[in-house]
Formats: structure tokens, C-alpha cells, sequence
């Protein structure tokens, strides 16, 4: 069972003579431990499919399931559960709350989904250290580096027993170290189990995940295959 | 890449034999440029034709016996070499910028289509390097560096195609303005006219 399944998803907005397809008939799955990029120009549709996956949108047409669940089947209250609990997402704009330190915005998700006070902060905690961000903890997002919010962002998108990834262009306009500490941290994420899908227009990003769909006018045109060894690249006279 | 600069890089540490050189040559560039033993003995002759190396021994002896040690004007050449920019004022005849020229000619085909299977057959590429970069973990800086080097040489290649779908894309909705007259030059430095 893949951790999401998009069965040929579409996505109507307006009608009429101003009606937009965002997506034509998707079907993508994605399973657990593996990361898969979506790669198109803007206006591909690929935000769209992201937030359709994460919920947070429905699908004109075509069904989604996470974690084998259809979420046509599921009452607002369970989607939000599965939203707070299953799902993580990680923004451009890295979308921290500024009146919370890193640890406080971290342990957030957990907070709402009812865990104790202490034992989120313990978790937030956990998740700032394994991102290398244990000595920021108590700093306002004001007070951190673009590198350093992004990864905290990652932190609270992981924190918990997360098993999907969100991600839209996580590395925004991280120049290309930070970009590369913060695609090391969703594949490491990955390594653990968490299926991820990670939208973007940068094929340096996209180069990170395990396949790499290419996305155009709201339909899946092609993908990557699955990669040969590495070795085909190195020492090629021996 | 300068086979011949990078052996006086090595030796300007100090003598060495020719077997040693070539593992310190793959070592240095990542293991990226695999160099056989033979390129590594003609280019040490020449050098020393050169008066930039000179090795210890008598004549006779093969080269595996020998080892070189760099001259002043190894060392002066050397330094010249490292801080004179290559010439990239011509842009080069690329393979790919010609691919897909060439297929805004021919009748019948699909231009997107082209793009896209040089598009994935890129990033296929860049996921292999980025594997490579992921094991070594930042511990090789040379491999560090090589494999960087190579993932945005491809990148650019990426975006071109990018840019490329989008303006082809576009040039099909809109009608050409008028033509200009003074780009000859550069037409012909692409190698993009026949």
C-alpha cells in the first residue's frame, strides 16, 4: 500500500468561458521511504496537486488516498486529524509564526493534536536537535538565518509519527548550501520511512529525489527511471 | 582538463614516481577523470622535452623507474597557467542547443517532445551525481567540488530547455516581429545556421 495514491485526480476552477484545468486525470503514487519530486514550470499545476494530496484542497474529479484512506470517505474532523497527525508540509516562505520560538513553533502540531505540553516540547526538541538546530531553539523566527527557519520548518514538518512530506520549493531562495542541508534533511526523513513529495522548478532540487515526474499544463508528461548506481559514473576506463 | 598543468600541481609538493602521480591525480579530482599509466608517462616526457620536469637517473631506464621533480620554469608555468581564465568568449557548438534547433526544421515533429527527452535524460544524470554527492557527505571536498561543478553545468543545460519550451510555447501563440539585420555575428558563432 503506497502512503498516498492519487487515482486520476482533476481539478476544475470557475466555469464557463473562464474556466482553468489546473489538473487533467493525475494518478501518482508514492510509498514509504521513497521521495518523489514534481517537476514544472509555474503554472503546471504542480502547487495545486500538492495541495490536493495534503488536503487542504478537493479534487473536482478522481480520488486520493493516504495511508490507504480515501479522503472523499472521511468527515471534515478525521481529514483535519490526518492533517495534524500523518502529514507534514513545508512552504516556500517557510510559514513559522513569529510570536513562537523555534521549539514552541515545532511542538505546535502536536500541541494542537492534544500531546501534553512537556512531552511536545520534548519532541520539538528532539526534532530541532536532529536538524542541528538544538541551540536555536529558544530563537524567535526573526532571530534565525533563512537556512536556519527552513529547517526548523522541516523540523515541525516532520515531528511526531509523521508518514507524508509536503513540500513546495522547500528550498526557496536558500542559496545552494542551505538548499543541499535542507533536501539532506527531507531524504534522511525519507531513510526513516516517510514518504515525501517535494513540488519544484529546480532540477538541482528535483535531482535529490528517488523519481522525478515532470509535470506540464496539468498532466504527468513523463518521468524519471529508476536510477542505475552511481558507479556507472565514476572510474568509466576501468 | 590539463593533464599536464595538473602534473606539475602534483609535483610542485615535491618529486614523485609516475605510478604515484596518477593516484594522486584521480584522488585530487574526485575520481571524476580516470587517467591511464601511458597518458601519464608520454605527458611526463614531454614535459621534461620541455625543460619543465626533470628526473633522476640515467636516460635508458623506463619510465616506471624514474621520478620526476619540477624546474623553475615548471613552477613559473604553473603559476601562469593557474591564474589565466580559459577562453570561453566563443560560445561552444553544444550537441543539445543544435538538437533542438534542428528540430524546429523538420516537419511533423514535436519540438516539446524533443525537449522533454533531453530534459529527463538530464536530470537522470543530476540524480546519479546527487547520489554520489549524498553518500560522501561532504567528507571528499575534491569529489565535493567536481560533482558540484557537474550538477550545475547540467542545471544550465535544465534551464535552457526550460526556457527553451517556454519560448517556443510562446512563439507559436504570437507572430514573429520583423526580422533584424545586424545579429550575423553571433548566429554564426553558435554554429546555429548550417
Amino acid at each position: 500500500m503506497s502512503t498516498l495514491e492519487l487515482r486520476q485526480v482533476s481539478k476544475v476552477y470557475g466555469q464557463g468561458a473562464a474556466v482553468v484545468h489546473a489538473l487533467g486525470e493525475v494518478s501518482l503514487e508514492v510509498d514509504a521511504g521513497t521521495m518523489v519530486a514534481v517537476m514544472g514550470p509555474s503554472g503546471s499545476g504542480k502547487s495545486t496537486l500538492l495541495t490536493i494530496a495534503g488536503s487542504l484542497e478537493e479534487p473536482t474529479s478522481g480520488q486520493v488516498l493516504v495511508a490507504g484512506q480515501d479522503l472523499a470517505t472521511m468527515s471534515r474532523n478525521d481529514k483535519a486529524r490526518l492533517r495534524r497527525q500523518s502529514i507534514g508540509y513545508v512552504f516556500q516562505d517557510f510559514n513559522l509564526l513569529p510570536g513562537l520560538t523555534a521549539a514552541e513553533n515545532v511542538a505546535l502540531p502536536l500541541e494542537l493534536d492534544g500531546v501534553g505540553a512537556r512531552k511536545a516540547r520534548e519532541a520539538g526538541l528532539r526534532a530541532l536537535t536532529d536538524l542541528g538546530l538544538a541551540d536555536r531553539a529558544a530563537n524567535y523566527p526573526d532571530q534565525l538565518s533563512g537556512g536556519e527557519r527552513q529547517r526548523a520548518a522541516i523540523a515541525r514538518a516532520v515531528v511526531g509519527d509523521r508518514q507524508l512530506l509536503l513540500a513546495d520549493e522547500p528550498s526557496g531562495a536558500l542559496d545552494s548550501i542551505n538548499s543541499d542541508a535542507v533536501m539532506r534533511m527531507i531524504h534522511a526523513a525519507c531513510q526513516r520511512g516517510v514518504a515525501a513529495v517535494v513540488v519544484t522548478h529546480d532540477a538541482q532540487l528535483a535531482s535529490w529525489a528517488d523519481r522525478v515526474v515532470f509535470i506540464r499544463d496539468g498532466r504527468i508528461v513523463d518521468q524519471t527511471a529508476p536510477a542505475p548506481g552511481p558507479e556507472s559514473l565514476l572510474g568509466q576506463d576501468r | 582538463m590539463s593533464v599536464r598543468h595538473a602534473l606539475l600541481a602534483l609535483l610542485s609538493e615535491g618529486p614523485k614516481y609516475g605510478l604515484r602521480l596518477r593516484e594522486e591525480f584521480e584522488a585530487g579530482t574526485g575520481e571524476v577523470w580516470p587517467l591511464n599509466i601511458g597518458q601519464v608517462y608520454t605527458t611526463l616526457q614531454r614535459l621534461e622535452r620541455d625543460g619543465l620536469v626533470e628526473s633522476d637517473g640515467d636516460d635508458e631506464r623506463d619510465s616506471p623507474q624514474k621520478r620526476f621533480r619540477i624546474t623553475a620554469d615548471g613552477s613559473r608555468e604553473l603559476a601562469n597557467w593557474l591564474r589565466t581564465p580559459p577562453d570561453m568568449s566563443s560560445p561552444p557548438r553544444d550537441e543539445l542547443v543544435i538538437k533542438v534547433l534542428v528540430a524546429l526544421l523538420v516537419p511533423g515533429t514535436d519540438v516539446h517532445e524533443v525537449i522533454q527527452a533531453h530534459r529527463r535524460y538530464v536530470v537522470e544524470l543530476m540524480q546519479q551525481w546527487t547520489r554520489i554527492k549524498e553518500a560522501d557527505a561532504g567528507r571528499d571536498l575534491a569529489l565535493g567540488l567536481a560533482v558540484d561543478a557537474e550538477l550545475f553545468r547540467l542545471d544550465a543545460l535544465a534551464r535552457w530547455l526550460d526556457a527553451a519550451d517556454g519560448r517556443i510555447k510562446r512563439a507559436a501563440a504570437e507572430p514573429p516581429g520583423p526580422a533584424r539585420d545586424d545579429l550575423p555575428k553571433l548566429r554564426r558563432k553558435t554554429g546555429a545556421t548550417p
